[in-house]
């Protein structure tokens, strides 16, 4: 029995297992509004066996960059990424949140020098039992709910 | 162990040892084991913000060393005001001088400046993040008052949660397994961050809601400032602030050797009944600012190892 109620695609990229309610934010980060001809399917709050329940993307005729892709994994850790091709999954991504990331978070801290001057941001990602994000100037933590992104 | 060009920014940055290098080397400097001479060398005092008493200890360490200081003194002095960069300023600044204090009210501001510039770049305060060279003073007081720094009962009271002195000498003290007791009222409590990492270190600690109950059992008693404006309205910083007053009359039984600190402004936090008493020492703590300023400024410019 097929688990998801979202209809197959001959090609393009399936994130899938990216937490619930996340589904929009990852759009986001993506830059995806639905100006271009890719066709987006969204799926949120799925059934998942591993996760209790999950938000799942398909993008029609649309392939991601190593870059796009790590900063899905900002937001959705456990994120995995099919690409698909001709209805068959060619290659099967697992994001990794990178240890450093630059100029993709904006910290969150008001008094950080980053949000005053002409800095490129710079962040850490500490591996505790729940991801966190460090500032590289202010030292402070943010767990990853609670990043913005540039 | 090689300090020449680093930059001293967080206290973070350093692994044990190199703290413990940084304070014998305050030590010899004290005690004139050690003469360095900075002659013919230039610090660059970057202050865009008032810190008189920050300002005057790095003046006073550079020039009794026989250096040099240029600089400025507020924001108002600075290019700031024009909008220039914290990156521009050092780009201008580091071609007169060969190690660079900067005070700047942002947060990760030194870090900043410290990419800018391959001068030596010395953290004097970003707001509420770092104050390395305040820690260092602190450690200094504390081996110097105690004989050492390893397995002390150290009480850390006031304002736990914002406080970053507080913060920053827990950082350090963690790598000297030391007991920690935490006193402050319900508001003002220590964040859970750090209760979890002394957890992971395998440090034990307590936290207590009044400084009599622990006050005969420590070595060190660190007191720190509870700031008016971390508070929404007047009473309540009225009544935090009358909580944790230190006054000779909790005294009568406390450790011979017991040091009680303070980073210094005090506003009422010691009665001043302690000044006299042996187990002050907030006074002397501030002139300890010197030796290690000059640890720092001798070692960052390569005239000490
Ligand atoms: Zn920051």
């Amino acid at each position: 029995m097929r688990a998801y109620k979202v209809y197959a695609i001959e090609r393009g990229t399936v994130i899938d297992h990216i937490p619930k309610k996340k589904a929009l934010q990852v759009l986001e980060i993506l830059g995806i509004d639905g100006d271009d001809d890719s066709i987006i399917t969204l799926g949120m709050n799925m059934h998942s066996e591993k996760m209790g329940s999950k938000d799942i993307i398909k993008i029609e005729n649309k392939k991601l960059t190593r870059h796009e892709l790590n900063k899905i994994a900002i937001i959705a850790p456990n994120a995995t990424i099919n690409i698909i091709d001709e209805h068959k999954v060619k290659e099967k991504i697992k994001v990794k949140v990178p240890r450093v990331i630059e100029n993709a978070i904006k910290c969150g801290n008001p008094k950080c020098v980053t949000r005053h001057q002409p800095v490129i941001t710079k962040f850490y990602s500490i591996d505790s039992e729940e991801i966190k994000f460090k500032c590289h100037y202010c030292e402070k933590e943010f767990y990853a709910d609670e990043v913005q992104l540039l | 162990m090689n300090f020449k060009n680093k930059d001293i920014i967080s206290i973070k940055d350093f692994s044990k040892e190199e703290i413990i290098h940084i304070l014998e080397t305050a030590k010899k400097i004290e005690s004139r084991k050690a003469k360095p001479s900075l002659r013919g060398k230039i610090m660059g005092s970057l202050f865009f913000e008032p810190s008189t008493r920050t300002k005057l200890s790095f003046e006073s360490a550079m020039k009794r060393l026989g250096g040099r200081v240029i600089g400025f003194d507020s924001a108002e002095a600075s290019s700031a005001k024009k909008g220039e960069t914290i990156h521009d300023t050092i780009k201008m600044v580091e071609i007169y001088a060969d190690v660079i204090v900067i005070r700047h009210p942002l947060e990760g501001s030194a870090r900043v400046a410290a990419e800018a510039t391959e001068k030596p770049v010395i953290n004097a305060g970003d707001g509420a993040n770092q104050h390395p060279t305040q820690t260092l003073l602190d450690l200094y007081s504390i081996k110097k008052t105690q004989g050492r720094l390893t397995g002390l009962n150290v009480a850390l009271v006031g304002d736990l949660k914002y406080g970053r002195t507080v913060h920053s000498l827990l950082m350090a003290l963690s790598h000297f397994n030391c007991r920690i007791f935490f006193v402050s009222t319900e508001s003002l409590r220590i964040p859970k961050t750090y209760l979890d990492f002394l957890a992971s270190k395998n440090i034990s600690y307590s936290e207590h809601e009044n400084p009599e109950e622990i006050i005969d059992k420590v070595d060190v008693l660190y007191a720190t400032r509870i700031q008016r404006e971390r508070f929404p309205d007047e009473a309540e910083y009225e009544k935090v602030k009358n909580a944790y007053v230190i006054k000779s009359s909790m005294l009568s039984n406390v450790r011979k050797n017991l040091k009680i600190m303070h980073p210094l402004p005090r506003v009422n936090e010691i009665d001043m009944s302690v000044d006299k008493t042996p187990y002050a020492y907030y006074f002397k703590q501030a002139a300890m600012g010197i030796p290690v300023r000059q640890a720092l400024l001798c070692l960052t410019l390569g005239v000490l190892k």
